[in-house]
């Protein structure tokens, strides 16, 4: 589904990822674990198509496609979600009329009609439940005044309404409490299916003893420095990032499956 | 990497969507101001002494009057004796007398702008006046209205029909002294609406006037006046389009409100003029004076305004609460983009005990625009226990654009209070790259952000206007990004 080659990308003149190798195929759910600044969020960005990153060198193929030349919201509509380390606010907009814009805007790219608004209200309500959502918040405005956990429960709710291919979760477990983290956990692996992709980014292991992946990889000064299974998450935990940045990079994913 | 260059600065190129002219034949009198023009106005208007005498009156204070420039807007010197300062379609004689003498090309301009004037196509609900340069070409409804006793006329009329009423509140509430735009005004207003709302009459209908500036170097100098008797209720409308044309043209309007005891006033206004091309070369300068008395104890006057259009506007409809418990609102959407420029606000005067206001401002520029926020609280001391919350919040879409806010407050009794918030925010590529992430088209997330942005004010416009406003501010942000 996914298929990251020799990816270079600079922000502001600044090196960030120096040749990142993945493989990602329909089904999986890939960690990407690495200390802070590592590139782990610019590689979620670079997915999604944020604009202020340069890609230098190499290439992204998404059901092959190449997905460098898609606009952010083609890749939206193609089935690639982000869900965001720090969700917007947008003041005045009502979150059921997001996420109903946001849906028929894929479903009208699908060739399928739109749903009109009673339709979309079961469904939203139907998927509220699944990822535990008050369903007061279903009404008020996209992620304002709303809490950190709330936040980030609302955007595995639009992945649940959106139904994506290909999901990326960029650091969905931080700032999370116990409670907070499985909640979103079992959102997730409610979410799991097999011709969906999800790609987890995390600095901490603890959110992969509920959401356990296929495969965990390593990134460290913009590079895979290792993968494995999830028993190199543990391993990590054990360690510490200092354990894989000191030596050489051992593995180099290069499609590596463990 | 191929992703959309969404530069927030990048320019706004806007398609006036109102910008044809009508072939017709007017009566244009020279351009140029001196006493025998304003003679020659009244004349053709065949009005009452005093009328004329007021305007006369008016042109003589006038001319002691400098033009203000305190506002945060920047023009060239307009020159008033380039100006025409009347013209009208010509029609048979007289004005015409039922819609079916009205000249089809009049009513076709009228449904090119959707505003139908043939009353059974008309949004039901809605009267119309409609003003076609300096005349009120038609009225719809005014038979059932009158009915339960409501005027609803152009002002021409009112002059002929119902002189008293004229001459009882015309320059009550903006004397003819007021300032040097509503003086000049006073002096060569040519049309414009009247309505009077009877005794305890809730006015069925929404009442709205539809004002198109056609003509080219001609002036519009409108006046409307709404009395609202005691224990009534109107709500009321007014839309504005005009031509594009390369020269500036000058708008000089006068509103003037009156609620008596127990009466509300609802005035709504969709301002949609000619802006100017994205060089700043045309468009229109709207220097309009609105202002509404709350004359009687628990009275209510609110005024809703969507402007997006205009190269200048210069606007503060202003409620005087002198009535006790009387309430005042005022909540404004204000669009620039190009090079428009605006300085807008309202003026809370309150005098009677236990007044209210409420003041929701927003602001949006983009492109070259300047927006500026500008009102005065003012608390008297018989004012016990008033109060006033103001709310006013910018947005702004690039790096060219301006949002200045001028707040004046005066609080000269104890017992008052006065709430003043004020936010500036830039609409976020964050915001934007949410949106688009979720697979809005760019255009879609802009115009959903500054939607939600303006939400308060849009809900207070009758519910066929809200529609209209969100339409006008997703044409008028067409292209503003991208």
């Amino acid at each position: 589904m996914l298929d990251i080659r020799d990816l270079h990308v600079t922000i502001d003149g600044k090196k960030i990822l120096h040749g990142i190798n993945l493989r990602v195929n329909a089904g999986e759910v890939h960690a990407i674990m690495g200390p802070n600044a590592s590139g782990k969020s610019t590689l979620a960005q670079v997915l999604a198509g944020r604009e202020n990153y340069e890609v230098t060198q190499g290439e992204i193929l998404f059901e092959g496609h190449d997905l460098l030349e898609m606009a952010p919201e083609e890749r939206a509509r193609e089935g690639i979600f982000l869900a965001f380390q720090y969700p917007v606010e947008i003041p005045g907009v009502n979150n059921i009329y997001f996420m109903k814009a946001a849906l028929n805007a894929i479903r009208e790219h699908r060739g399928e009609p739109e749903l009109d608004a009673l339709e979309f209200l079961q469904l939203v309500k139907d998927k509220a439940r699944l990822v535990n959502l008050d369903e007061a918040l279903l009404s008020r405005s996209v992620n304002e005044g709303f809490s950190g956990g709330e936040k980030k429960r609302n955007e595995i709710l639009q992945m649940a309404v959106l139904e994506p291919k290909l999901a990326i979760l960029d650091e969905t477990d931080s700032g999370l409490d116990i409670d907070a983290l499985k909640t979103v956990a079992d959102g997730v692996n409610k979410l799991r299916s097999a011709d969906r992709a999800i790609i987890l980014v995390t600095h901490y292991q603890r959110l992969l003893n509920y959401v356990v992946p296929d495969y965990v990889h390593v990134l460290s000064g913009g590079r895979i420095v290792r993968s494995g299974d999830r028993t190199l998450a543990l391993e990590l935990e054990e360690k510490g990032y200092g354990w894989l940045e000191g030596g050489a990079p051992k593995r180099v994913a290069e499609g590596v499956r463990p | 990497m191929a992703t959309v260059p969404h530069e927030l600065d990048a320019l706004v190129r806007r398609e006036y969507q109102h910008g044809f002219v009508t072939p017709i034949e007017s009566d244009t009198v020279p351009p140029g101001l001196n006493e025998d023009i304003i003679r020659l106005i009244s004349a053709k208007k065949r009005e009452p002494e005093f009328m004329l005498e007021w305007r006369l009156k008016a042109y003589r204070h006038w001319l002691t009057m400098k033009e203000p420039h305190w506002a945060h807007i920047h023009y060239p010197p307009v020159d008033y004796q380039a100006i025409s300062y009347y013209s009208a379609p010509k029609s048979k004689q007289d004005r015409p007398r039922s819609l079916d003498e009205v000249d089809p090309e009049l009513l076709r301009t009228y449904e090119k702008l959707g505003i139908p004037l043939r009353e059974q196509e008309v949004l039901a609900g809605v009267a119309v006046d409609a003003v076609f340069d300096s005349v009120s070409v038609a009225t719809t409804f005014k038979e059932k209205l009158a009915q339960l006793g409501i005027i609803f006329c152009s002002f021409s009329e009112a002059v002929q029909n119902h002189p008293d009423l004229v001459r009882r509140y015309l320059g009550s509430v903006v004397p003819y002294t007021d300032n040097f735009f509503a003086t000049l005004n006073s002096a060569v207003f040519s049309d414009g609406s009247f309505v009077y709302v009877p005794k305890g009459v809730r006015c069925p209908m929404e009442l709205s006037t539809y004002f198109r500036i056609n003509a080219a170097s001609t002036g519009q100098f409108e006046r409307t006046l709404i009395i609202a008797d005691e224990g009534s209720y109107v709500s009321y409308l007014e839309g504005c389009t005009a031509p594009m044309r390369d020269e500036n043209q000058l708008h000089a309007a006068v509103v003037e409100l009156i609620a008596l005891e127990g009466a509300t006033i609802k005035y709504s206004t969709v301002q949609n003029w000619y802006p100017g091309d994205e060089e700043g070369r045309g468009g229109i300068y709207n220097f309009v004076t609105k202002r509404g008395e709350c004359r009687g104890a628990n009275s209510k006057i609110s005024w809703t305004q969507v402007e997006t259009g205009s190269a200048i506007t210069w606007k503060y409809p202003s409620v005087i609460l002198r009535g006790d418990n009387a309430i005042g609102e005022f909540y404004s959407v204000a669009l620039t983009t190009n090079r428009q420029q605006a300085d807008t606000g309202t003026k809370m005067i309150h005098l009677g005990k236990n007044t209210r206001s409420t003041v929701v401002s927003k602001g949006i520029a983009a492109g070259h625009g300047q927006n500026a926020y500008r009102g005065l609280i003012k608390m008297t001391p018989s004012a016990d226990n008033a109060r006033n919350y103001t709310q006013c919040d910018s947005l702004l879409l690039g790096d060219k654009c301006g949002a200045h806010t001028f707040p004046y407050i005066e609080v000269k009794n104890p017992t008052a209070q006065a709430e003043h918030e004020a936010t500036t925010s830039k609409i976020g590529e964050d915001q934007l790259f949410y949106c688009m992430q979720r697979g809005l088209s760019e255009e879609d997330a802009v115009s959903m952000i500054v939607n939600g942005f303006c939400k308060e004010v849009f809900r207070e416009l009758p519910m066929e206007f809200a529609v209209e406003a969100q339409k006008l501010l997703g044409v008028s942000l067409e292209g503003s990004v991208g």
